[in-house]
């Protein structure tokens, strides 16, 4: 067995062999490329408005998850993973998805939860061990946003089956593309090994579901390289299994929000699953107890940094007219949420001990019950003893 | 040269073994996710990579299916290979090609392709991990025949078990308490341990005696340490091998206390304590002084981990069941 060595030094050979859709070039100028031209009737549905929306949705999510980070080093939670460097990726494919879509993410798409609506301190329960799962996923106020899911790829499965039953439902291809529903399942360039997702593709595309694959390639599975992972570019790989794709540029938000708002739109339309690669890159380390310098090059860091998807879209609005005044405005607010979500983390105690038995099962059950009752008098025997 | 006796961490310790076996048989391999450059999550191979190479120290693509799948053929090829599952909640992608595949081929081979390949698994709770990364799930492969499984609870074990466990020509899954890898405690580099499928008293005592593997087995020496301020006699068992159980000195111990309580971090139901207490039930019944009792993880999904303290048995839940036998 020969595998061939790590290309340590390679930033992107992906981006070489086809030029990734993108509208905003490095340096901010809206200078769509040849790629991106089909892409251009979803733009101008965005105005003025939109476009500062998100700004600060990115901005936002900068920082809150800078405050994540402290946070966890602080000792205040088990872990945090960063989306520093991703928030274009997320946040324009979360603002092309539509109220009524439902969102199967991985564990770092912190921007797209916000974007949805969930409450960011439920994000921050599950890494400090507070609660399990988070979020209500079935409660509107979450924006259709389901759980976190920490095992690699197996949410691509869960978003299959559920744009299946959406199929048997008839709740999509009616025409009315206020209430067609399009699934989109966010995931990994490591993720891309898994069976799993292999599987989805293959049950994705057999059903022809009205369904998005977005994979966020952000070139590392913790230290492991995407170029371990894939030889061809990984939209290609979609293409063999039936299913349409394109790769993007994923530090342009505007790239992100119109191939987001093409291919879900395709595919409540009843197209079938489409796939989105977005280039984009991992800034920070995979989690708080990972070390990057032990694998990535200053180089490489210094290559993505001067791509940073937010100062690409600050130079942007500045150029259609935003002031200093409305980036201080945005300033402040990402401050704000950044103070509350640190008080109300602070504030988070420890759950109950019930909820170690309450929800095993959704219907009684006697092993249950059982220990329930022996946890609850062995507890108050200490409590008597001590 | 190493000095005969080092103290060392269990990370450190597994680290000396692999080194080890990797310089004394070119057919082994390592293989796993982040185990190469990053010297993996828990710096196990730390370094191996770049004493060894690519080819000795690889970084797989992200698949526990491909992973073990692979060292399968490899095996077939003559390799030895030897698997890093990242993390418990992680290795049942790969549980087909570990227990429909890996554990049957010398069988269905008559024992013409015999299977040297061996799984490590850090696992167990106490770190205070989200989910996935606390799990205890030795039980699903004890229960399979055709597997080795084994847990080594201190350094010294750690560094002879995984040279054990690569030399054999079964398949050894080898079971890491991740909790237990950073305290240090002394590697004897001269002398060879204990034989792998062996279960050791580590203290002596005369009125119960307690058994546990993996970090189950400092809660058992605390608790032994704690009764013994009471005037109440432990003795204390490691079981190191969970398949096949060595029995021996399970008995032997039995038999001169009359009580037994096995203990471990898994869910009880349908455990390998359970394994452990029925035999025991069959083969001592009339040494026993009171029922063999278990003290488990409760049969739910592993909590939230600000309470995982009150999930996993400590050694205060030893103690209340060492009370509940010596009641009888
Ligand atoms: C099945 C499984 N195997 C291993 C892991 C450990 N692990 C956590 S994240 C990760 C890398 C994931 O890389 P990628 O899919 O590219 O997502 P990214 O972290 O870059 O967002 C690994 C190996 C896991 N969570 N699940
Ligand atoms: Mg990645």
């Amino acid at each position: 067995m020969k595998l061939a060595p790590t290309q340590k030094h390679e930033v992107s050979h992906v981006a070489e062999v086809s030029p990734a859709v993108q509208f905003l070039s490095i340096d901010g100028e809206f200078a769509p490329n040849e790629a991106a031209e089909e892409y251009l009737p979803y733009l101008q549905e965005l105005d003025e408005a939109d476009h500062r929306r998100f700004y600060t949705d990115m901005a936002v999510t900068r920082r809150f998850d800078e405050e994540c980070t402290n946070l966890q080093r602080q000792g205040q939670m088990g872990l945090w993973p960063p989306s520093h460097g991703q928030e274009a990726a997320q946040v324009g494919s979360a603002r092309a998805a539509r109220a009524q879509d439902v969102i199967f993410p991985s564990y770092r798409e912190h921007a797209v939860a916000l974007v949805r609506g969930v409450d960011i301190v439920d994000i921050v329960k599950v890494m400090r061990g507070v609660s399990m799962g988070g979020w209500d996923a079935t409660d509107p106020a979450n924006g259709n946003f389901r759980n976190y899911c920490l095992v690699i790829g197996s949410q691509t499965l869960h978003a299959t089956g559920y744009a299946t039953g959406v199929r048997f439902d008839g709740a999509y291809a009616t025409g009315n593309a206020e209430s067609d529903i399009a699934v989109m399942a966010y995931f990994g360039d490591g993720a891309t090994s898994q069976g799993d997702v292999s599987e989805a593709f293959v049950f994705s595309a057999s059903g022809q579901n009205p369904q998005v694959f977005f994979l966020q390639n952000n070139h590392w599975a913790i230290s492991v390289p995407v170029t371990t992972q894939s030889r061809t570019p990984l939209y290609l790989r979609a293409q063999g299994f039936g299913i349409p794709s394109v790769q993007i540029d994923g530090n342009d938000v505007l790239a992100s929000y119109a191939a987001s708002r093409k291919h879900l739109d395709d595919a409540r339309a009843g197209g079938g699953p489409q796939l989105i690669e977005a280039l984009t890159y991992r800034i920070g380390a995979h989690t708080t107890s990972d070390d990057p310098t032990r694998y990535q090059t200053p180089e490489q860091l210094a290559y993505w940094v001067a791509r940073d998807p937010i100062i690409r879209f600050e130079t942007y609005l500045r150029s259609q007219g935003a002031d200093d005044a409305f980036f201080d405005e945005v300033h402040t607010q990402a401050e704000d949420f950044s103070a509350d979500l640190r008080r109300r983390t602070l504030e988070l105690g420890a759950p109950p001990l019930s909820t170690i038995f309450d929800n095993a099962y959704s219907e009684a059950h006697p092993v249950i019950d059982e220990q329930k009752a022996w946890l609850q008098a062995y507890e108050s025997s200490l409590a008597e003893g001590a | 040269m190493v000095a005969a006796t080092e103290e060392l961490p269990l990370a450190k310790a597994l680290n000396a073994g692999l080194r080890a076996a990797l310089a004394a048989d070119d057919r082994v391999l390592l293989m796993g996710e982040d185990i190469g450059t990053l010297g993996g999550v828990f710096r196990v191979t730390e370094g191996l990579q770049a004493e060894f190479g690519t080819n000795r120290v690889i970084d797989t693509p992200l698949a526990e299916s491909g992973i073990v799948g692979s060292a399968i053929g490899l095996a077939m090829r003559g390799y030895r290979p030897v698997c890093e599952i990242q993390f418990d909640g992680f290795i049942y992608p790969a549980f087909d090609q570990i227990t429909s595949q890996l554990a049957k081929f010398t069988a269905r081979t008559a024992g013409a392709v015999p299977m040297p390949v061996v799984i490590r698994v850090p696992y167990g709770g106490h770190i205070g991990a989200v989910e996935h990364h606390q799990e205890s799930p030795e039980a699903y492969f004890a229960h399979t025949a055709g597997l080795r499984v084994v847990s080594p609870s201190t350094p010294n074990d750690g560094y002879w078990m995984i040279q054990e466990a690569i030399a054999s020509n079964d398949p050894v899954m080898f079971f890491e308490p991740k909790s237990r890898y950073w305290p240090k405690g002394p590697v004897d580099f001269a002398l060879s341990a204990a034989p792998l499928h062996s279960t050791r008293v580590v203290r002596t005592g005369t009125d119960v005696t307690v058994i546990g593997h993996g970090a189950m087995v400092a809660n058992l020496l605390q608790a032994a340490q704690v009764a013994a301020d009471e005037g109440i006699s432990i003795e204390v068992l490691d079981l190191r091998s969970l398949s096949p159980v060595d029995y021996g000195p399970i008995l032997r111990s039995v038999e001169k206390t009359g009580r037994l309580v096995v203990c471990q971090e898994a869910t009880g139901f349908a455990s390998v304590g359970s394994e452990i207490a029925a035999t025991v039930a069959e083969r001592a019944f009339y040494s026993l002084e009171s029922p063999v009792l278990r003290v488990s993880g409760f049969d739910t999904p592993y909590p939230a981990s600000k309470i995982e303290s009150f999930y996993l048995p400590d050694a205060d839940r030893v103690l209340e069941a060492v009370d509940r036998a010596l009641a009888f």
